[in-house]
């Protein structure tokens, strides 16, 4: 069975970064908000900087939740997903394996660029090795709980922005520690208990997410 | 001994009773020819017997070699589950690892039905009929005793009709069991049960 999960993730990611799977458009959205915010902010170097850590976690929870709709709506309009639910493996570890696939095709990319993107804000070095850091410990947290919001949409067929809206509200904790911890470091404080409690948000959203995403799809069977 | 018993099942779809009472039993080497009108309830009940639709009513029974019986059911629905951007031998090789005793290669089972020399085509190129022959090579990369075909020949040609047919024949003399949803008659043996009559 475990050479079902780790086809399905690599398939998942596969079809995300293939044609028309929408993997770059997140990249591609990250990109234009860290391009257009210095022309929004002005040609402030010391406030760009200051403001550029914020900005790049905020650019990636955004361009991470633009990319969840289509998580679960795909492989019911085609029927896959009747077939993993006869797959023996349980619908909870078929979530999270489409999550973990999906988080490589869309967040890693995010976190790989992260440091070239800082760059273009001004970040010094320090700042964009704590962004890139919490990025990488909180990305696979706003995956996990945005498969919930991609569950619940397949659920009522509906598709779009909507699962940005509903998810939004829950990855607001993820945000507020993710920033923290990079505040912490560059303000010369101790950065390990906001990278702790990021930790323990991706870790807790590593389980909750697929029970509950898997409840939703559940629900959705008819 | 394995042996599917379904006993005064009843399902309901939107707030509608789609089907109620239906009973019937398979043992090793029987298949049951579902018929009956359009809507009278054919896809309902094999999704129903696949668990991909809750039961508001009655029991499924399966008795097998262990397995549960998600784990002993091919269903073969009106969707093909393929993806039009990977190849057809990559669309199988995922289904090649779901649970249950290995059955044929993807390539065998592309062979089988008469596909193996478009195993790098993309699944996006294929015909109606090819799209249904890839989705029931699915059925023999991976072996289980109980194979739920709704509609299995629409859109297939004669040549791929027989070919099927075959298939069937094949599965039910090696002991497997077959619940068919089918305007036409089958072209092994077997009981019939009839719809909204």
């Amino acid at each position: 069975m475990t050479g079902f999960f780790l086809a399905l993730a690599g398939r998942t990611a596969r079809l995300s970064l293939g044609a028309g799977g929408g993997a770059f458009t997140g990249l591609v959205f990250f990109l234009s908000v860290v391009a257009v915010v210095p022309f929004g902010v002005g040609p402030d170097m010391p406030l760009l900087a200051r403001i550029g850590p914020a900005m790049l976690w905020i650019a990636a929870l955004l361009a991470t939740l633009l990319g969840l709709d289509r998580l679960f709506q795909d492989d019911r309009d085609d029927g896959s997903l009747d077939q993993m639910i006869l797959s023996g493996l349980p619908l909870e570890l078929i979530v999270l394996a489409k999550a973990i696939g999906h988080w490589l095709a869309t967040g890693l990319p995010l976190v790989v660029g992260a440091p070239l993107f800082g760059l273009m804000l001004g970040a010094d070095g320090h700042a964009i090795l704590f962004v890139t850091l919490t990025l990488l410990i909180g990305t696979p947290a706003l995956t996990f709980i945005g498969a919930i919001g991609a569950a619940l949409i397949t659920a009522m067929r509906r598709g779009g922005l909507i699962v940005a809206v509903l998810v939004l509200p829950f990855t607001i904790p993820v945000l507020i520690f993710g920033v923290s911890a990079v505040a912490a470091a560059t303000g010369g404080f101790d950065p390990a208990t906001p990278l702790m409690v990021l930790a323990g948000l991706a870790l807790g959203s590593l389980v909750a997410g697929p029970i509950a995403a898997a409840a939703a799809l559940r629900a959705a069977l008819d | 001994m394995i042996r599917l018993d379904v006993r005064d099942l009843a399902v309901e779809r939107g707030g509608r009773p789609v089907l109620a009472g239906i009973g019937f039993a398979l043992a090793a080497g029987e298949a049951l020819a579902l018929t009956g009108a359009n809507g009278a309830g054919k896809s309902t009940l094999l999704r129903a017997v696949a668990g991909l639709v809750p039961l508001t009513g009655g029991r499924i029974d399966w008795q097998g070699s262990g397995e549960p019986i998600a784990e002993a059911i091919h269903y073969f629905g009106h969707l093909d589950a393929l993806k039009p951007t990977l190849a057809v031998a990559d669309n199988l090789i995922l289904w090649s690892k779901v649970a249950g005793v290995p059955g044929l290669s993807v390539i065998e089972a592309l062979e089988r039905v008469g596909l193996d020399h478009l195993d790098d085509m993309p699944a996006a190129y294929l015909s109606a009929g090819q799209r249904r022959r890839v989705a029931f090579a699915r059925l023999l990369v991976v072996r289980r005793p109980v194979w739920l075909l709704d509609e299995p020949t629409a859109a297939l040609d004669a040549g791929a009709e027989a070919t099927f047919g075959d298939l069937l024949a094949d599965h039910i003399a090696s002991g497997g069991l077959a619940l068919v949803a089918t305007h036409r008659p089958l072209p092994i043996p077997a009981a019939t049960l009839r719809l909204g009559a």
